[in-house]
């Protein structure tokens, strides 16, 4: 019943987007050869859900742009599948960075019968809505969700191309207390299953790695008050902050820090990684630390080329996941492509064999989902821009007890090379 | 000890803020029994209003020093407030004057919500930062860090306290406002127009907001379509701490609510043994409110007279 339905759609939108071909055909003569009208096309609907509203919507609308510049790149490819023209339709969705609402827009793309999902952007509405696309059987490529959780589920749907908590937050544990030498370390993170879950594992690997935690502290998502907790914090006298949490606080956080007079260094995760921050807490940015789980935009291969149609399709940079978001289409168009079919059925059956060379790198799965062998690499502030400092990379992608404390030593000394990959 | 004096310090700035925005509840509320919860969104409409001409003026690259560019927002930022007061009580507020006391405060909750959709329409949902303008300088005090930015904002929002007390108590606007919040019908026999006097008490109310948004988006560094909501809430509670109705009470509330809320931050987690933590922070200043209630139902400074029913 349902396939049968869903050809008879299929064939009423193939004529449909043939008469809208002819009909074009006719008032501008096409450049192209004349096999044009020939091809018969299918659509393929793609949703991507992220945050575009409320404090985090810049980093949700970059992601949602680099989306929809992957769906006319390759709309412009003209891909042929099973002998129909792909033709991309990109749905875009609002979860509001609200882990209420994101089953509700997961739902509505199920009702859609999208193909496949690009986002959540967040973990903490990542997690909720992978429940949904997994009992549709909708795969779904995460380009930012790092907490661990996302892809322990057992989901078959559920994938990402970034390295996940585990291994983020353990490379950055270690480097606090072992490149920056850091003794005295205080926590702060925002309780939401992102910046919680991040900092849970800062704090077990920087203790594994010799540091002590002088100050847990915690705020919220919504905060723009903190200086209470960094007034007590500044009482503890650490050498390093870190912060589990999303650049809106952390702008701010690092303002009123410079008001307090704090001169511990300022350390965050992927969520402070961003040009917004600089925005945000202005010449108190200045010599922040943060990780983020690839490679910077210039030290991928085709990062420069993809800044600059970024640019001059939108009129600014990348903020901070579009080329993840880019690649997160792509490894589903490879995997059409790989399948002779747009079913997402048939996608699932190919994704876990990917090997897709992006603008991030080379793209390939492990068994749960997560990206094989995802670099890390910490940028520090420097004059407004992030300026990379090391690239950690090449860990095997943390296995069940990755966090223990057993497995620190061997990542971080061997590994950290000054970003020359 | 010098993280106790930062905090104490933290506390009185946020405080003074507090008890300006409070004190527009509490004029209005004296006055007309009304609590009007759209308060909060003149707090809003002030900081971004304020920031619009501080950025504009910044781009337009005239070379003003920075402390003009400020004083040009807040200047820019109290008319268009008072107007939007002025507006709001005409339109929401004047034709329900002898409706139950139930219809005026939920319009007031509806203004409050129409008002933050206009500016989510304005000024987009996205988060401002407020330029780093004022070169902060920070001065060490037992320890602890006091920038110039508090004490200015401190002091600013002592003399405009000042200022209010003295329109209250030595003027004949003042006058005619205290026999309106006295007696509402007697008043107006007395040759006092009550509409007059009540349009006075919100804009002037708004004007304070004005500044108090101002203040509050440069201390914090951001400003958002939806920081009058908390910020309302928070003001309301000290305004009911102190006593709704009482300008002193307004002012003692306000500060009073400002340090819990630093100190409760600061200590709630040793207090507590780490059961709770400091994102509680919000939740503590509302602990102390029903604590209060509990004993003196009228607030700190409220009594019989100004409890109305």
């Amino acid at each position: 019943m349902h396939s049968i339905a869903r050809i008879s759609t299929l064939a009423v939108l193939t004529a449909a987007a043939l008469l809208g071909l002819s009909g074009c055909g006719k008032e501008t003569p096409p450049p192209a050869p004349a096999a044009a009208p020939a091809a018969p096309s299918v659509t393929v609907k793609i949703g991507i859900v992220a945050p575009l509203t409320g404090p985090q919507a810049h980093i949700g609308k970059d992601m949602e742009n680099a989306v929809k510049l992957a769906a006319a790149d390759a709309n412009a490819a003209k891909i042929m599948v099973d002998g129909k023209q792909l033709n991309f339709e990109v749905q875009a969705e609002d979860d509001q960075a609200d882990p209420k609402q994101a089953p509700v827009v997961a739902q509505k793309l199920v009702d859609a019968k999208v193909n496949a999902v690009v986002g959540h952007f967040n973990s903490g509405t990542t997690i909720p809505a992978s429940k949904l696309y997994s009992d549709a059987g909708i795969p779904q490529i995460s380009p930012s969700a790092t907490n661990p959780k996302y892809t322990d589920q057992g989901f078959k749907t559920a994938f990402r191309v970034v390295a996940n908590d585990n291994q983020q937050g353990k490379v950055v544990g270690e480097y606090i207390a072992k490149e920056l030498k850091v003794k005295n370390l205080a926590i702060i993170d925002d309780r939401t299953a992102y910046g919680q879950g991040v900092a849970d594992v800062v704090e077990k690997a920087a203790k594994a790695a010799g540091a002590t935690i002088v100050a847990r502290e915690f705020t919220t998502d919504k905060s723009t008050d903190f200086k209470a907790i960094l007034t007590k914090i500044k009482g503890k006298k650490p050498e390093a902050i870190f912060f589990g949490g999303i650049d809106t606080q952390g702008g701010p956080m690092l303002q009123q820090m410079k008001a307090l007079g704090i001169k511990a260094q300022f350390v965050g995760a992927d969520g402070i990684q961003s040009s917004e921050l600089f925005k945000l807490g202005g010449d108190a940015v200045e010599g922040t630390l943060a990780s983020f789980p690839g490679l910077p935009i210039d030290k991928m291969e085709a990062g420069k080329s993809f800044n600059d149609k970024y640019k001059a399709k939108y009129n600014q940079d990348v903020v901070l996941y579009a080329p993840q978001g880019y690649d997160a289409f792509n490894v589903f168009v490879d995997a059409m492509k790989r399948a002779g079919s747009t079913d997402a059925a048939k996608i699932l059956e190919k994704l876990p064999s990917t090997d897709y060379k992006g603008i991030t790198g080379p793209i390939k799965f492990d068994e749960k989902g997560d990206i094989k062998d995802g670099p890390i690499t910490m940028f520090k502030a420097v004059g407004g821009k992030w300026e990379a400092v090391a690239t950690i990379g090449g860990a095997a992608p943390a296995a069940a007890p990755a966090a223990a404390p057993a497995a620190a030593p061997a990542a971080a000394p061997a590994a950290k090379d000054a970003a020359k990959k | 000890m010098d993280t106790f004096i930062q905090q104490l310090i933290n506390g009185i700035t946020l405080g003074s803020v507090y008890a300006l925005v409070a004190l527009g509840y509490t004029m209005v509320y004296g006055i007309i029994g009304l609590i009007n919860f759209a308060h909060g969104e003149l707090v809003m409409v002030g900081a971004l209003v304020s920031l619009s001409v501080i950025k504009l003026l910044m781009g337009a690259g005239l070379g003003l020093p920075p402390v003009l560019i400020v004083v040009l927002g807040v200047a820019a930022a109290i008319p268009v407030c008072m107007l939007l007061a002025f507006v709001m009580e005409r339109v929401a507020y004047r034709p329900l004057r002898g409706a139950p006391r139930l219809a005026p405060l939920i319009t007031a909750i509806g203004v409050s919500i129409v008002l933050q959709n206009i500016a989510m329409m304005i000024w987009g949902r996205s988060y401002f930062s407020f330029p780093p303008l004022l070169n902060v300088t920070t001065y060490d005090v037992g320890g602890a860090a006091l920038t110039d930015l508090q004490v200015f904002i401190v002091l600013l929002a002592g003399l405009l306290m000042a200022g209010l007390m003295w329109i209250v108590h030595r003027t004949r606007l003042g006058l005619a406002m205290r026999a309106t919040s006295q007696n509402l019908q007697v008043a107006g026999l007395m040759g006092i127009d009550s509409n007059r006097i009540i349009v006075a008490a919100f804009v002037i109310g708004a004007a304070l907001a004005a500044v108090a948004g101002t203040m509050v988006s440069s201390y914090y560094g951001i400003a958002h379509y939806y920081m009058g909501f908390m910020l309302g809430l928070k003001a309301f509670t000290a305004a009911v701490l102190g006593g709704i109705g009482n300008l002193g009470g307004a002012m003692l509330g306000g500060m009073l609510l400002g340090l819990i809320e630093a100190l409760g931050a600061g200590y709630i987690g040793d207090l507590t043994g780490g059961i709770l933590g400091s994102n509680y922070q919000d939740v503590f200043a509302f602990f102390v409110l029903i604590g209060v209630l509990i004993v003196r139902p009228a607030g700190l400074l409220g009594n019989s007279n100004t409890e109305r029913s």
